[in-house]
């Protein structure tokens, strides 16, 4: 403790992980997770930033209906690019391979995850995915959309093989990583932490990387199978050739849609971890939210259905599957109603990672309570591939999971780089971004209940005042995302040093110095209930928190 | 913005509510209702979750240093309240859409029968008696029931006015049915992305009021007596599939293009030069492996037998209509 309060008040210059060695092998090669973790979080701002430009392009063209500024067979590719970049190289490693990777093994009070060496490959292979991707935009694009139905995407011209190939590496990223998570909290916890004393955020890593094991390799055969159907001519999807177009679907959901608590889930842990530390309050119904992030992780394997409810599956099939995802609507009620339960009667902090969990809480609240339009049958077949489905899906990949990870950022982003961002223009591009968030996409939903469709280049002039307001609404995003990114950049060099705990949050990564160093705690840290904030008090001259009785700084 | 807004409200859809089209089909009521049933307990509950969060927020903000004074951190009564009662509202919207499907499901057996074609990108309607039509014409009041198939990738029939939309998916049939309520003209799209010209796949439903449905059936299906030719032989180029293969506008598909190829002369495999004539085009269309044009593949299917003497005539004059 005492290394940690001394660096926090600057009277030495320590050893940290980001200064014990130089140059571009310590890094590339590293077996640090911290290096890794931040390495991982280099990449996908990389890709987040090109995900969000072809974003911008496409809310661009759709300005007007025709031709606005490139012709159909672009804008085909742009919407591709757009969704394949934020799904496979933002937002399904972002929070666990990126944030995930930093914190993991300092919340265990732990040197590194079990198997450092696997962790790079890890990080390796998504580098070679992320490369295959770019060949096959290099190379021309791809115009099948991120989903690469068939027998479209058999027969298409564009670049399919590489950009699937890269899809299926980037899944053998994620396997690994998912396997290291599930190993470390299992053989790495501390003496004194039970499972039930793990804070939330590794239980929902854990729940993620249990499906990113059970699941991911189906996509990495689905993938395969459609490669070879592409590249040999063998009728598997294309009934051309004896195949079954529709197969494809269930396997490609079967992936999926649990992939996409591979995206949520983790963000739910965040937000646990932010609600109570900033409500300074022990988390409320700490069970009922573990056990639901395995419920979820659980549910989510048995609902891939539901995204083939017009496919001419039979009756029987669409009633089982709408079932089995409303079933998935429980548990994320109760971690919701749990959050708020935590606040009541806190003591609640603004700081800009509690405003992104409020933000979360609102928007996902959207993004959840409209799934319920698209679980129940009758109505998804109105709005089934409509834009309703296009805000929805935002609303909870984007008003969810970006919002999670941009919490996540702002709360880890003292410990990981040992610098504080300016507090004010932090909240300030929060705003700006749930704004611009909500212009963007709630005009979406409008639109699509009244039957635009997505993936569309023209459209019928109905619909031209919502895709204007849309459009402007991801340029005010744009700017808020500038602005955030001006601030951080900033802080690098010019913020004010963290202290070792600005936040009081009684999870042990705040029990080191920030940033950490090389092999985390100088000492083994102390473990007790991570949501105890009773032993914390603040300290204005920190200005942060230290443990009550602790040396003064 | 405010100018957007107005513009918003203007551009609606005769008809129609905030959140939904016009009703025009049986079903499309049934859809709306269960809609908004969802729509106000969502709302619902949304209002309370933000409005809980938000007096939360102003009730209990606390500058730094002031820590929270402390309540129970779990209460079985109160988890398992919210998580049951969550749980008998979905176990409700389930039903209903359940229900609500399977009308929209199950089509009544005198229903009118029109056959559909997806294909990149045009929709075609086939009617009993066999004439094709690139819009979909029906009668208000009668049951239809549309059976799909797709001639490349897959595409999905959706027409917001009825609450309708089915995949339509190549090498297999999928059904959809419909009563339309009321005359007039309504949207066509494809829902499912089919490549290029995905946004351009679009048609009208033409709801006709009674009695007039069998009349246009009858004036349409004699279009090549009550059209001139070449107009005739345009609508049989798009209805009967010479446009996958040969394009009007002088770009080279699988097959020549038809601009301009009147009264030209043509290299055919074998290096014979042909000028092309009414014959000749006669010919090609009936038999069109006997003389191949340099540079294609001979996969042009015979259209002998299937297209009639007068019809062929109707093409030819269409293709003389396309000057260079
Ligand atoms: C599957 C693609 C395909 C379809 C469908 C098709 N054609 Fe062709 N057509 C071809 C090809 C390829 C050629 C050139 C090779 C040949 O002469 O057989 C051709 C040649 C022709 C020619 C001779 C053109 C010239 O420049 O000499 C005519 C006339 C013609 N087609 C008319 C038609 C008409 C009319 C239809 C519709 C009723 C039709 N085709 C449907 C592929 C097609
Ligand atoms: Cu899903
Ligand atoms: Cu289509």
């Amino acid at each position: 403790m005492a290394s940690g309060d001394m660096a926090a008040s600057g009277a030495g210059v320590e050893d940290n992980y980001l200064t014990h060695s130089h140059g571009f092998k310590s890094w590339f090669f590293t077996l640090d997770h911290k290096r890794i973790g931040l390495m991982y979080l280099v990449s996908i701002l990389t890709a987040f930033f090109l995900g969000g430009v072809f974003a911008l392009l496409v809310r661009t063209e759709l300005l007007t209906p025709g031709k606005t500024i490139m012709d159909a067979e672009t804008y085909n590719r742009m919407f591709t690019l757009h969704g394949a970049a934020m799904i496979f190289l933002f937002i399904i490693p972002g929070i666990p391979a990126a944030l995930g990777n930093f914190v993991l093994p300092i919340m265990l009070g732990a040197k590194d995850v079990a198997f450092p060496r696997l962790n790079l490959f890890s990080y390796h292979l998504y580098v070679a995915g992320a490369i295959f991707a770019l060949a096959s935009i290099a190379m021309g694009g791809v115009d099948t959309g991120w989903t690469f139905y068939t027998p479209y995407s058999t027969t298409t011209n564009s670049h399919v093989i590489a950009m699937t190939l890269g899809a299926f590496i980037l899944g053998f990223s994620s396997i690994f990583t998912g396997l290291n998570f599930i190993v470390t909290i299992h053989k790495l916890r501390p003496a004194g932490m039970t499972w039930f004393k793990m804070p939330l955020f590794l239980w929902a890593l854990y729940g993620t990387a249990i499906i990113q094991v059970l699941a991911t390799p189906v996509l990495g055969i689905t993938l395969l199978l459609l490669i070879v159907e592409r590249a040999l001519g063998v009728g598997i999807f294309d009934p051309a050739l004896g195949g079954d177009p529709v197969l494809y679907q269930h396997f490609f959901w079967f992936y999926s849609h649990p992939a996409v608590y591979i995206m949520i889930l983790p963000g739910m842990g965040i937000i646990s971890e932010l609600v109570s530390v900033f409500s300074r309050k022990h988390i409320f119904g700490y069970k009922f939210i573990a056990y639901s992030s395995i419920a979820i992780a659980v549910l989510g394997f048995l609902v891939w259905g539901h995204h083939m409810f017009t496919s001419g599956q039979s009756a029987m099939m669409n009633m089982i599957f709408s079932a089995l995802t409303f079933s998935v609507a429980i548990p994320s009620a109760i971690k919701v109603f749990n959050w708020l339960a935590t606040m009541y009667k806190g003591a609640i902090h603004l700081d800009t990672p509690m405003l992104y969990a409020l933000s979360f809480i609102f928007l996902f609240g959207i993004g959840g309570l409209t799934g319920l339009f698209l679980g129940a049958l009758a109505v998804d077949v109105h709005l089934h591939d409509t834009y309703f489905i296009v805000a929805h899906f935002h609303y909870t990949m984007m008003g969810g999971t970006v919002i999670a990870f941009l919490g996540g950022l702002h709360y880890w982003w003292p410990k990981m780089f040992g610098r504080m961002y300016n507090e004010t223009l932090g909240r300030i591009a929060c705003l700006i971004i749930f704004v611009g968030f909500n212009t963007t996409f709630f005009t979406q939903f409008i639109m699509g209940s009244h039957g635009m469709p997505r993936r569309y280049y023209n459209y019928v002039p109905q619909f031209t005042p919502y895709h204007r307001l849309s459009t402007w609404g991801s340029y005010l995003m744009a700017v808020g995302f500038f602005l955030m990114a001006g601030y951080l950049l900033h802080s690098l060099f010019r913020g004010r040093k963290a202290p070792v705990n600005p936040w009081g949050s009684a999870t042990l990564e705040w029990q080191t110095s920030s940033p950490p160093p090389h092999d985390n705690f100088p000492e083994a840290p102390a473990v007790g209930d991570p949501y105890d904030f009773s032993n914390l008090e603040y300290d204005p001259s920190l200005p942060g928190y230290r443990r009550r009785g602790g040396p003064k700084a | 913005m405010s100018f957007e807004l107005g513009m918003m409200a203007a551009a609606g859809e005769t008809g129609g509510s905030f959140w939904m089209p016009p009703e025009i089909s049986t079903s499309a009521a049934g859809v709306d209702w269960i809609f908004y049933f969802i729509f106000w307990i969502s709302l619902f509950f949304f209002l309370l979750i933000v409005g809980l969060m938000t007096y939360f927020v102003v009730r209990y903000r606390r500058p730094k240093g002031v820590e929270a004074e402390g309540a129970p951190s779990h209460n079985m009564v109160l988890e398992v309240t919210w998580s049951v009662i969550p749980l008998i509202l979905v176990i409700v919207i389930f039903y209903l859409g359940f229900k609500g499907f399977m009308d929209l499901f199950t089509s009544p057996q005198n229903a009118y029968e029109v056959l559909v074609t997806g294909q990149k990108w045009k929709w075609l309607f086939q009617y009993p008696n066999g004439y094709v039509d690139e819009n979909l014409h029906v009668p208000v009041d009668v049951p239809v029931r549309l059976v799909m198939s797709s001639e490349d990738v897959i595409h999905s029939l959706y027409i917001p006015a009825f609450r309708v939309k089915r995949d339509v998916v190549p090498g297999r049939y999928t059904k959809a049915w419909f009563q339309a309520t009321q005359a007039g003209d309504y949207q066509i799209f494809c829902a499912e992305y089919c490549g290029k010209s995905h946004s351009d796949m679009l048609a009208k439903v033409v709801v006709e009021k009674p009695g007039d449905f069998e009349k246009w059936l009858e004036k349409a299906s004699n279009f090549l007596d009550t059209m001139p030719p070449a107009e005739a032989g345009a609508r049989l180029y798009k209805t009967r599939g010479c446009a996958q293969c040969h394009s009007i506008d002088g770009t080279s598909g699988i097959g020549p293009t038809f601009k301009g190829v009147f009264g030209e002369t043509v290299v055919m495999v074998g290096g014979a030069k042909v000028a092309v004539d009414e014959n000749y085009l006669r010919e090609s269309i009936n038999e069109p492996q006997v003389r191949v044009v340099a540079g294609y593949q001979p996969v042009m299917p015979t259209f002998k037998g299937r297209l009639k003497d007068k019809e062929i005539t109707a093409i030819i004059e269409y293709i003389k209509s396309l000057e260079r």
